[in-house]
């Protein structure tokens, strides 16, 4: 199993879970944070005050999957989080030593999503 | 606003000097009415995306300085000045001849008068605004909304209170059921056919980002809106406490059927329904407040939730991307409103002729008329005057600029800062300064 930490834009959240959705990639947290990833500051004022925005907002998303699912799963974030301007974000792909599903105590593989295509899990 | 000229000639006979209650509750209307315009702003704000909603914010708030100038200057005069039946004359362009004499607007100054009336202009233009959220350059929204109220507000004022045609055909509007809302209702078609729909409008669901800020407004505009009808007297007396009263009881009404409505079709009432459905309500109530009786207030009430219901739930099928339903709150509210105060006027009530419940059907033929006429010049002349100013500017960002969003890209702003993060930005204004370091 893998945990893949990816950082995208808020703007392209939307596309990016479509993409997951369809390579049926279902389990997924999303976070709001934000960070910095050598794009160009935006300027904004406030009163007079002009400052530069260093930090962007962002997205992070965590996905347990097993390991047949790491390319597609990698595929459908890189092909619909990218604009091809600086700030797109990325992907992290971490090894996972064991993942326990809390409702019903399955571990591992059957733990995450997609649960393997060939076993039938009780729901 | 009960113009028609029998009504007039009596307050005129009366009204050669101030009264002070007349005067001080036109104070309090006409602060009443100007604060519906930010709360229309929270209304707006509430109900888009977090990255819009300032730039939504100030599309209503714009408007007070915009439509407000653009009033003083010259909207006042043809909407009020003696002119054709058509439209008001230039006597009081820039403010000309204004005065704080009292006259047949009223025993209170006409000064007063010009700023109630203002704060009408002002509102009605922030509410086109709704359709088109989240994708007007604000520039050229800016041009819009000051010849809007020129070209199509104003025109239509004069036809309705100014000594226009439809007053003089006997159409009865208390306080802009056709001027203010039917009008914003159908020139919001006309902008969202014109600006055309969002970056995946049909595809996403667009959220609203702040359910509070929704409730903060309605509850502002309903409170604002007793200004808006009980001013409509026009005077402290018999008439504004009725138009005060059906502007509680009607919304009230809409606002019950409403949740039915919901808890009927869905088993929950939402929050944006009961905010949504006060505001129906009290568009339906503005063209009737001070004609028809308490009961029947209820009745416009009532009825008036379940076409603009339906309607909110079928535009989002169609391409037509009004985005905060304009058209059903406020064209739809509008007509059912103006059609029933056709029904329901009453003499006795102090409406200058019947409704068709007491016999009075011609009452109604000139309320379809009214509100036929201001839907059509109303549709085409914003479509014309938008088609025109996206000539020479365009309307709209670029699809990467909204997906970024209005907020930081118009106005260089964000709602909702940490506050933590940014760099301050030193103006070298003062070069022998700069010569001790770059920061």
């Amino acid at each position: 199993m893998k945990l893949i930490v990816a950082v995208i834009r808020p703007d392209r959240l939307n596309e990016v879970l479509e993409a997951l959705f369809r390579e049926d990639v279902r389990g997924i947290t999303v976070s709001r944070v934000e960070g910095h990833g050598g794009e160009l500051t935006t300027v904004e004022t406030y009163r007079g005050a002009t400052v530069k925005v260093e930090l962007h907002d962002k997205v992070r998303l965590e996905i347990g999957v097993s390991d047949a699912f790491v390319d597609a799963t990698v595929a459908a974030i890189r092909q619909a989080a990218r604009t091809g301007d600086v700030g797109d974000g990325k992907i992290f792909v971490l090894p996972v030593e064991r993942v326990y599903r809390i409702r019903t105590g399955e571990e591992d593989e059957f733990a995450v999503t997609p649960e393997p295509r060939s076993g039938e899990v009780q729901g | 606003m009960n113009l028609p000229s029998p009504v007039s000639a009596a307050v005129q006979a009366g009204a050669a000097s101030i009264d002070g209650a007349d005067t001080a509750w036109l104070l309090v209307s006409t602060a009443l009415v100007l604060l519906m315009t930010p709360a229309l702003g929270f209304f707006y704000g509430g109900l888009v995306r977090r990255k819009n909603v300032l730039n939504t914010m100030m599309m209503s708030l714009a408007s007070v300085g915009a439509v407000g100038l653009a009033w003083a200057v010259l909207g006042y005069s043809l909407a009020f000045a003696p002119g054709t039946r058509w439209v008001g004359g230039l006597d009081h362009a820039l403010l000309d001849g204004i005065g704080l004499e009292a006259g047949d607007w009223g025993a209170f100054p006409q000064l007063l008068f010009f700023a109630y009336q203002g704060a009408f202009a002002i509102i009605a233009a922030a509410l086109v605004s709704g359709a088109i959220v989240e994708r007007m350059r604000f520039g050229a929204y800016l041009a819009f909304i000051v010849a809007w109220s020129l070209a199509v507000y104003a025109p239509v004022a004069h036809w309705v209170w100014g000594g226009g045609w439809l007053g003089a055909l006997g159409a009865l509007d208390f306080a802009g059921g056709a001027v203010v809302h039917i009008n914003a209702g159908a020139s919001a078609v006309a902008c969202a056919l014109v600006l055309g729909s969002r970056r995946d409008y049909g595809r996403q669901a667009f959220l609203p980002h702040n359910v509070p800020y929704v409730l903060l407004g309605a509850a502002l505009l309903w409170f604002g809106w007793f200004g808006f009808n009980g001013g409509s007297a026009l005077a402290a007396n018999e008439v504004a406490a009725l138009a005060f009263v059906n502007t509680l009881l009607a919304p009230a009404a809409t606002l019950l059927v409403w949740m039915l409505l919901e808890l009927w079709r869905s088993r929950r009432a939402t929050a944006i329904g009961a905010a949504t459905g006060a505001v129906v309500g009290l568009v339906a109530v503005t063209p009737a407040a001070g004609f028809v009786p308490p009961g029947a207030a209820i009745a416009i009430g009532a009825i008036a939730a379940v076409p603009s219901y339906f309607m909110i739930l079928w535009r989002p099928r169609t391409r037509l991307d009004d985005s905060l339903d304009v058209f059903a709150a406020h064209g739809v509210g509008g007509f059912t409103g103006a059609l029933l105060t056709g029904v329901f006027a009453r003499t006795a009530w102090n409406a200058p002729a019947d409704g068709a419940l007491a016999g009075g059907w011609r009452l109604l033929g000139a309320q379809g008329v009214a509100v036929g006429a201001v839907f059509a010049y109303s549709l085409v002349v914003t479509f014309l005057l938008l088609k025109g100013i996206g000539l020479a500017a365009s309307l709209r960002p670029t699809d990467k600029e909204e997906s970024v969003g209005m907020d930081v890209i118009q106005h260089g702003e964000q709602a909702y800062n940490r506050g933590e993060g940014a760099v301050l930005v030193l103006e070298r204004r003062n070069p022998p300064r700069a010569t001790g370091g770059e920061p």
